[in-house]
């Protein structure tokens, strides 16, 4: 024995060049975890922070206690509206490589989580998401052309080109400012819950984070809060592997699962297949209606894949194989609902490719509108002189005077 | 009329507006069942409710963090930082969140935010319960940020704070929670009850944020000081028989202008005291502010100038300046501006006082 103390630093299972294993990642088969009452004792269901809620198993059927809770029509309307968020993504990935803005930030293969989630709120509930949840936007029907001037920063920007490409707001889409700086939002969430329960009303939260951000002090801040106060929210992690290019083994260190950091704080707290619609509406509605229900917080652990580079500053092939997300076991979130849709008979894959050529004008359409109020570098620009408004509800004198000396 | 010390000035503005409006509530570590360690909302979860004032988790950025999702959903948030020396891991949610909101959301979402912290030094604290961080606020955009000097002023500035829809950070002044302090640590404290500013009417009054206040007139020079240092600089004018015009800033953001430069035409010299860190205090501000007001004044430019002969004490930084020549050129470039005289022997305070340092290279 040398006594001598060694740092562990632990290292994704492969690097580019390798060869892609997920054997590491213990699937549940769909339909065999339980669906427990709403009001379960939180210590009967410790198991599931480290199994996996699925509905649609491999054949595309939908299975187990979670199947059942969306009708035809309401399957229908999210396929489209994940193919709208994977459209929408695709013509602004373009646009930024054409210099029409400087930065964007996709959300290809995650599509399932925000919009699924979006569907089991209520309108008066508030969302505190994290850059990647572009689809509660969509799913909500914010208007696409508002996103896009946003991210062109034009005259038409919602938020006057203050904020970076994708940091939307929308407090009447239940949308929180975007910060950038992470997991911020998580305890804002908790505190915005709390406020509901103080003035006992019937407004929940659903607050957001990466797997990545989870080692940042506000997400126990979060926790703790949650917790002690029994905040009717719904504290949501998105697990997508990696964060930029750290693997999610340095955030998550020895705890086993994300969903496993709840059990400490006493929270319920699930394990759920990302990338299957079904799954993620049903386990959604269960944390929802736990909130509403004064039952207090639920933690769930989405389980997904980052498909795409992290944003358009970001090339993943130099850090993780490209083969990666192929090898994904979960698959594309917005093929498995096809797929369940044509073995339901609601669907048919020309069906899909005419819907799939909808989509894709409609987005066009609302680019070349958004375009007509003007690009990152064409077009009229917010004015300076809208730097100083909103920092103070009435302008102060020195920012007055600021803003003369600028000449505005 | 009632007398109250600072406490009870400040525990009575949180019950005023606690029972003016539903919305207000008031948390932070050992503030519901105990009432605060310094006692400033005692009896207010007897009175109001758990619901409205409660103990929190030992966890700054939990405190401010979730009082902003709170001021986000439509309440009035008043929280406590057990020492203004603890905000530190509550900074990112005060600075890249609270005072952002309104602006990075254009309006869409605001958060009517007060942070409440006792600052400052003089009760042998050591130095994690001394500190003056103003100046980590003042910097901020978004934020207001507050100093009351008395009780009166607390209660009526807390309660405009709380009022306010943008986020106020208000900081106590902790030496000054029991009685004014004149500088002089071996003499007993005089009480607040035997003080003009002691003096609190009951109910609502508001002190509007931005107004500052002269403490004494006079013409030989104009003193900006705020928080303890107004008492201190009392009792230097009196003691040292100095005709000086006191200012209390009581607001250092937004800073009252107006009142500042009809001191500084009417005496023609300015000083500024503050209890903080001498480098990038709010001083280099208020200094800076104030030339830009002489440059303006006709009449200052035709003054003689001369070095200020008396001196400024403290541990803790203190800065002092004068505007001596004509206008324009010269004594800024070479010195900065800023000038420092140094404390004559004969002055009680000068043991304590701060070598002088070399402006020109350090700053």
């Amino acid at each position: 024995m040398s006594g001598r103390l060694r740092l562990h630093v632990p290292e994704p299972e492969v690097r580019p060049g390798g060869t892609p294993d997920f054997s590491g990642v213990k699937i549940a088969r769909a339909g065999t975890v339980r669906r427990p009452p709403v009001d379960v004792d939180p210590a009967e269901i410790r198991d599931m922070a480290y199994s996996i809620v699925r509905v649609l198993n491999r054949a595309g059927e939908a299975v187990g206690e979670w199947a059942g809770t969306l009708t035809d029509e309401e399957l229908l309307a999210g396929l489209k509206t994940m193919m709208r968020v994977r459209a929408f993504d695709r013509r602004m990935l373009m646009a930024q490589r054409q210099g029409k803005t400087s930065f964007y930030m996709q959300c290809l293969g995650e599509e399932a989580i925000a919009c699924a989630f979006r569907k089991a709120l209520e309108p008066g509930d508030m969302n505190f998401p994290t850059y990647r949840q572009q689809g509660l936007l969509i799913a909500d029907d914010y208007p696409l052309v508002d996103m896009m001037c946003q991210i062109y920063s034009n005259r038409r920007d919602p938020l006057k080109g203050r904020q970076l490409p994708v940091m939307y707001s929308s407090r009447k889409h239940g949308f929180f400012s975007i910060s950038g700086n992470l997991a911020t939002q998580f305890v804002q969430g908790v505190g915005w819950a709390m406020a509901s329960a103080i003035k006992g009303g019937d407004r929940i939260a659903a607050v957001w984070i990466g797997d990545g951000s989870t080692a940042e002090s506000d997400f126990h801040s979060g926790m703790v809060f949650a917790s002690t106060y029994k905040a009717p929210v719904v504290l949501n992690i998105v697990n997508n592997q990696w964060a930029i290019s750290t693997f999610q083994g340095i955030a998550k260190g020895g705890s086993g699962t994300f969903a496993a950091r709840g059990l400490g704080f006493g929270i319920p707290s699930l394990r759920v297949d990302g990338n299957d619609y079904l799954a993620v509406h049903a386990a959604a509605k269960w944390a929802v209606e736990r909130a509403r229900s004064n039952l207090g917080p639920t933690l769930i652990e989405w389980v997904t894949y980052r498909a795409a580079a992290h944003s358009t500053s970001d090339d993943p092939s130099a850090y993780r194989p490209k083969e990666e997300t192929d090898a994904w076991p979960l698959g594309d979130p917005i093929k498995r609902l096809k797929n369940h849709l044509i073995l339901r008979g609601a669907w048919s894959e020309e069906r899909h490719v005419q819907s799939e050529a909808e989509v894709d004008a409609e987005i066009l359409a609302a680019q070349k509108e958004a375009e007509s109020h003007g690009t990152l570098h064409t077009g009229p620009k917010p004015s300076v002189r809208d730097m100083f408004e909103d920092v103070y509800e009435v302008m102060p004198d020195h920012l007055r005077r600021q803003r003369q000396e600028a000449g505005y | 009329m009632p007398r109250m010390t600072m406490i009870e000035a400040i525990r009575d503005a949180h019950a005023v507006k606690m029972a003016e409006d539903d919305d207000v509530v008031v948390f932070g570590e050992d503030v519901g069942y105990f009432g605060g360690v310094f006692r400033c909302t005692a009896g207010l979860q007897e009175r109001f409710g758990k619901n409205r004032c409660f103990d929190a988790p030992i966890n700054e950025s939990g405190i401010v963090g979730t009082a902003i999702g709170m001021a986000a959903f439509g309440l009035r948030p008043v929280v406590e930082m057990q020492f203004a020396d603890y905000v530190y891991p509550a900074y990112d949610q005060i600075v890249s969140e609270a005072a952002r909101l309104r602006y990075r959301s254009a309006g869409d979402f605001t958060c009517p935010l007060v942070v409440r912290m006792p600052t400052g030094g003089g009760i042998f604290g050591g130095q994690t319960h001394s500190q003056s961080p103003e100046a980590l606020f003042t910097h901020v955009s978004g934020l207001k940020t507050v100093v009351p000097s008395n009780p009166y002023d607390a209660k009526g500035l807390l309660i405009s704070a709380i009022e306010d829809n943008d986020p106020v950070i208000f900081l106590e002044p902790k030496r000054l929670y029991n009685g004014p302090f004149d500088g002089d640590h071996d003499k007993p404290v005089t009480p607040w009850s035997k003080h003009p500013l002691g003096e609190v009417p009951e109910g609502r009054y508001a002190i509007p944020l931005g107004k500052a206040a002269i403490r004494r007139e006079g013409s030989a020079l104009t003193v900006l000081a705020y928080g303890t240092m107004v008492h201190v600089a009392e009792a230097a004018a009196a003691a040292l028989g100095i005709d000086a015009e006191i200012v209390d800033l009581r607001t250092l953001v937004p800073l009252d202008m107006e009142t500042i430069e009809t001191s500084v035409r009417k005496t023609g010299r300015c000083l500024v005291v503050h209890e903080a860190t001498l480098t990038s205090g709010f001083g280099a501000e208020a200094r800076r502010r104030r030339r830009r007001c002489l440059l303006l004044s006709p009449r200052i430019a035709d003054r003689p100038g001369g070095r200020l002969g008396y001196p400024l004490s403290a541990r803790t930084g203190v800065g002092l300046f004068s505007r001596p020549g004509p206008c324009g050129r010269g004594d800024e470039a070479r010195d900065g501006g800023l000038r420092w005289a140094p404390s004559p022997s004969n002055s009680p305070m000068s043991a304590k006082a701060s070598p002088r340092p070399n402006l020109s290279n350090g700053m």
